[in-house]
């Protein structure tokens, strides 16, 4: 039985550390924050400018300067600092954030990603997902394993427009788990969902990995 | 449009705080993430001052109806220098009939090009965007095995920013997350033009909390009226 989206942003959540520096992306990456493990130090950056993202606001507490890289409203936590936009990528960049959670529309097996361009699609930006894989220590990507007419999405080659070149460290998908030890490695078969099996995950992959 | 007699820098409102300074053809950087921190004063007399043919630097390009998305409804801006602009219909059919050009840069660059070019420094070598289309056409270098892009500096020939509260000096602090891009951009304009909600009298601001010190300052108002629309209101329940 594939995962299901609560269930990728559970095993993402299962990449953080204590004391991580973490920047979640928008759609399943940002539930990866209520699976945070009880205990667990970790403060999410949002790129606009904040260190310290507390929840969404009780109704009526909305404040229009404290929004998340989404738009969203969100709050403030005693430990929260805030930024300018220099200084928010100045820590992407500088390899500050421990760990990135991003979706993909592909994955090359030599670790490319593409995410920002949608086929068929007035392309809205890259945002800064370009400088997140650019400069955070490890990327992790979620994504469904294929797109919706079944084509595979963990590819040789992405065909989509890169985001980066050679940034993904892990791979979760709705089938599997892929990782690699370094940036020079073949990802490797790490993890399968239930009832999914290995020949499977083959079939609808067409990159090549090991394991 | 005579500066208040407290300060050479403090005019009365947002028209006449950009009498002189709009032309034709004229490059504008615009602060703000998505509708956070935006001049919206500022947005709608520059609207007002029919200058067309704009170039604008801002991370995104507002919404149908606010923002910048007043200025894109006006035909008064001819390109766009932003990273994401996916809130904006009108924006996305100037864009499709070719009415608009549209020049991507990813969010980090593009906050590093206007700190560059507001602090003198003609360009920066930046592994962002190497290996993709953004490093087409720039020169590129490798260091050590991994490649690095050619990014220089944005200067423009007005900004216009917004602050949460500034003196007559200029001096500005932002509140939250809506200081964003408006730090850099107060230092990249060749004229800068803030807008706060609170004008308060030299001595009021504790000099060691200013985010935007006043040199880069020339004109500052208090904004008239601010709507500070919210674009995802979300919420959550209580116990």
């Amino acid at each position: 039985m594939p995962w299901t989206r609560e269930d990728l942003a559970k095993r993402a959540a299962r990449e953080l550390r204590d004391g991580y520096y973490v920047n979640l992306g928008i759609g399943i990456p940002t539930l990866v924050a209520n699976y945070i493990p009880v205990g667990m130090d970790v403060v999410l950056q949002s790129e606009n400018g904040m260190l310290g993202m507390g929840p969404f606001p009780y109704e009526g507490e909305e404040d229009a300067d404290l929004i998340n890289a989404g738009k969203q409203t969100i709050t403030e936590l005693a430990t929260s600092s805030f930024f300018s936009s220099s200084d928010s990528f100045g820590m992407i960049r500088g390899g500050h954030i421990h760990l990135s959670v991003l979706g993909a529309l592909e994955v090359a097996e030599n670790g490319d990603l593409a995410n920002w361009m949608v086929p068929g699609k007035m392309v809205k930006g890259m945002g800064g997902a370009m400088d997140l894989v650019a400069g955070v220590r490890r990327v992790v990507v979620v994504m469904e394993h294929n797109s919706k007419d079944g084509a595979a999405k963990f590819k040789p080659r992405c065909e989509l427009p890169l985001t980066g070149a050679n940034c993904v460290d892990m791979l979760i998908t709705d089938l599997a788990v892929f990782e690699r030890p370094d940036r020079k490695s073949r990802f490797r078969l790490l993890e399968l969902a239930p009832g999914v099996t290995a020949e499977q995950v083959r079939a609808k992959t067409s990159a090549a990995f090991d394991g | 449009m005579q500066p208040d007699k407290s300060s050479k820098k403090v005019f009365a409102d947002a028209r006449s705080a950009l009498a002189g300074l709009t032309r034709d053809g004229m490059t504008v950087m615009s602060g703000g993430f998505g509708l956070c921190g935006i001049p919206e004063n500022l947005i709608l007399a520059l609207r007002d001052s029919g200058a067309r043919d704009l170039t604008v630097i801002s991370n995104n390009a507002g919404v149908d109806g606010f923002g910048l998305g007043l200025l894109l409804e006006t035909r008064q801006i001819r390109k766009m220098v932003s990273s994401y602009v996916g809130e904006n219909r009108e924006f996305e059919r100037q864009y499709l009939a070719k009415e608009l050009a549209l020049e991507f840069n990813p969010q980090g660059t593009l906050a590093e090009r206007i700190r560059a070019g507001g602090a003198g420094i003609y360009g920066f070598y930046t592994r962002t965007g190497a290996g993709t289309v953004v490093a087409e056409g720039k020169e590129q270098r490798e260091v050590n095995g991994e490649f690095f892009v050619l990014e220089t500096g944005l200067t423009a020939d007005l900004s216009i920013v917004k602050a949460w509260k500034g003196d007559t000096e200029g001096n500005l602090v932002y509140r939250k997350t809506a200081r964003n891009f408006n730090p850099m951009m107060a230092t990249a304009g060749r004229v800068t033009v803030a807008e706060v909600e609170e004008l308060v009298e030299p001595g009021v601001l504790d000099p060691d909390q200013i985010h935007t010190p006043g040199i880069f300052v020339q004109r500052i108002i208090r904004g008239a009226h601010y709507e500070k629309r919210i674009e995802q209101r979300t919420v959550r329940k209580r116990a």
